[in-house]
């Protein structure tokens, strides 16, 4: 038997109920998230890119166990989240930590840095404030920040150093696994360059493995082996990053390529399909909006199958390539 | 020349003085061109562009020239602006949402400068801004048209703003980040909207973005600002080829791309940028830049020119790209 993935989700469904527009609109169900099942390995860094409403943020709050699924189950070394103890899924979230986009909103302004950062060992417990400072000391050194910081708030830091904080906080654990939720793309490009840089340190030298939520393909490259492509709450392709965006199966992930701008020619839009937005009920949910579908596309959904070495899982009927 | 710009500065009041937030910044801009406008936040870029429509905020000081089809625009007044506001120049912005108004419906927005600007009555003015609608390529124009802006999607609402730049047929577009809420897919058809408009019209864009890509992929000319000032300008396919100023070359540098290796290192700029800046003393870019050297710190650099066009502002400009 080969040692269980570090993370598991299998058969993820989530639905939300919205409220209609309007005083008078009607209520309706949108699938957030609609039998997604992914495995991450440790050490190997996992991306999920996709656009607004894919459903890649409702996946980060299930694994992390902020919220439950409707159906399917999330394991963390073999072990079912929702089927812990209170007490035990606690320790098992010791082992997995969070960074958010925004270093603004998730920095506590009136808590010194030394504060924020232990948290997460605070909520552990166990730890005594000598151990506590000097791991912050680490922490704060492993970032790249100085020991010296952790008396200071974090309005005395720029916005790069507060996502460094922010890292620091989430690493103090030594916990396997970091869910990351566009951790960069608030921040100006030089200092993207920094977190980014950091990230694959923590994972070459601290053996940190990221769970990478990007809508940016460029941020996804740069830090994750294997990444998934999601579309309304679907994934639709997953394999090697690097292979994945230079020969992308799935039309939609060769859209995502193409529309991603580059220095060297302009970027490429895909025609704008006269149905975009009403995807076929029991059809592909891409058949509306892609270039190549035909009949069977919108009557059959695609499920996730192994192509080629089995390196990469595509989730249509004529994939490209 | 449709609009030309020499030595403007844009001053704010800070509770310690004045705060130059813009300085000796020149450029034009031809009927049919597209000027890009790059830099990270606070490097002037945004103040720039709001200059040039006499938005900035309340209490800036405004100096230099900006002569707009023959006319001067610095001290014009805010009668003289509003007409031209709209009509001959017109704005787009990053978030449609908060420059479209919540309370009334999209097709009355579109159809409010042709009123306004044309002196069209109401029904005409309806029925233009449908046909506006439609050469946005919005799916449906005239749902789109008696819609609220809340109903429309990003992508939507954004070429809704489009479509009121464009409606009096403008000869000067200032787009101020019109695509960073966005997603990328719809991104590439707003930008190719942008050039499409561009094309059959030969109006003048200025596009204001914090990603370098984005520009190089839809303009024919950039200038790259960092604290208030241009560090280099030129034609798009030279500049980011073979920049000639430190801070572009580290800008191109610390760009992650879906190609790169994984793990490969991003090229970084240590510290951060100066949050006020004496313009009279040294280069801004001092201290962060690989290149720095004495001189550096105590006198401004030179423009230096290559090639038509092409100027970087930079002590060492002749050695960027040779060393490092």
């Amino acid at each position: 038997m080969s040692e269980p993935p570090l993370l598991e989700a299998s058969s993820l469904v989530k639905t939300y109920r919205l409220a209609g527009v309007g005083p008078f609109g009607r209520k309706s169900a949108r699938p957030a998230l609609a039998e997604v099942s992914f495995a991450v390995r440790r050490g190997r860094s996992f991306g999920i890119v996709g656009e607004s409403g894919s459903g890649k943020s409702t996946l980060a709050r299930i694994v992390l166990a902020l919220d439950r699924p409707d159906l399917g189950a999330v394991r963390l070394e073999g072990r079912s989240l929702f089927d812990l103890p209170r007490r035990e899924l606690r320790a098992a979230r010791a082992h997995m930590q969070m960074v958010f986009q925004d270093p603004y909103g998730s920095l506590d302004p009136r808590q010194r840095v030394e504060k924020i950062v232990a948290e997460p060992l605070a909520a552990l417990g166990g730890a005594s404030a000598v151990e506590r400072r000097a791991r912050v000391k680490d922490a704060l050194e492993a970032v790249g920040l100085k020991a010296s910081d952790a008396l200071k708030h974090p309005h005395e830091f720029s916005g790069g150093q507060r996502q460094r904080i922010a890292i620091a906080r989430a690493v103090i654990t030594r916990p396997k696994l970091v869910v990351a939720d566009e951790p960069v793309s608030a921040l100006d490009v030089s200092v993207q360059a920094q977190a980014l840089n950091l990230m694959s340190d923590l994972v070459r030298e601290a053996g940190v493995t990221f769970l990478l939520i990007s809508h940016d393909l460029g941020v996804v490259a740069h830090v994750c082996e294997t990444t998934a492509v999601m579309y309304r709450g679907r994934i639709v392709e997953i394999g090697r990053t690097d292979d994945l965006f230079a020969r992308p199966a799935h039309p939609y992930t060769r859209e995502l390529v193409d529309a991603t701008p580059r220095l060297d020619r302009p970027t490429r839009a895909a025609p704008l399909a006269a149905t975009d937005g009403a995807p076929p009920s029991g059809g592909c949910p891409y058949a509306g909006r892609c270039p190549f579908s035909r009949a069977r596309c919108r009557e059959h959904a695609p499920i996730l199958e192994s192509k080629g070495d089995g390196s990469r899982e595509v989730a249509c009927h004529y994939p490209l390539g | 020349m449709l609009l030309e710009v020499a030595e403007l500065a844009v001053d704010l009041p800070m509770p310690r003085g004045w705060h130059r937030v813009v300085d000796q910044t020149s450029f034009s801009l031809a009927e049919g061109e597209s000027l890009g406008v790059v830099g990270e936040s606070g490097s002037g870029k945004t103040m720039t562009a709001l200059a040039l429509m006499a938005l900035t905020p309340e209490g800036a000081r405004v100096s230099g020239s900006i002569r707009f089809e023959e006319r001067e625009l610095v001290g014009l007044g805010e009668r003289g602006m509003r007409q031209l506001r709209g009509d001959r120049i017109a704005m787009v912005f990053q978030e449609p949402m908060t420059a479209l108004n919540p309370l009334h419906r999209v097709g009355a927005q579109v159809a409010e400068p042709l009123m306004l600007h044309r002196g069209l009555a109401r029904t005409d003015a309806h029925r233009r801004a449908v046909e506006l609608l439609e050469h946005v390529r919005l799916a449906e124009p005239e749902r789109a048209a008696r819609s609220y802006p809340f109903a429309l999607s990003g992508g939507e609402r954004q070429r809704a703003m489009i479509a009121m730049a464009i409606g009096c047929s403008p000869r000067l577009v200032i787009a101020d980040e019109p695509t960073t809420a966005l997603d990328v897919t719809v991104q590439a058809r707003i930008l190719a909207l942008i050039d499409s408009l561009r094309a059959e019209s030969r109006m003048a864009i200025l596009l204001v973005s914090h990603d370098l890509a984005v520009i190089a992929g839809h303009c024919d000319r950039v200038m790259v600002m960092y604290a208030g000032v241009i560090m280099e300008s030129g034609p798009v396919d030279v500049v980011l080829r073979q920049p000639k100023n430190p801070y572009t070359l580290a800008l191109l540098e610390a760009r992650p791309r879906p190609d790169a290796p994984r793990g490969a290192r991003l090229a970084t700029i240590p510290g951060a940028p100066p949050a006020a800046y004496d313009h009279r003393a040294g280069c801004p870019f001092a201290g962060r830049c690989a290149l720095t050297v004495e001189r550096c710190w105590s006198t401004p650099p030179p423009q230096v020119a290559f090639g038509p066009n092409h100027v970087s502002r930079c002590h060492r400009a002749d050695e960027v790209g040779l060393i490092q």
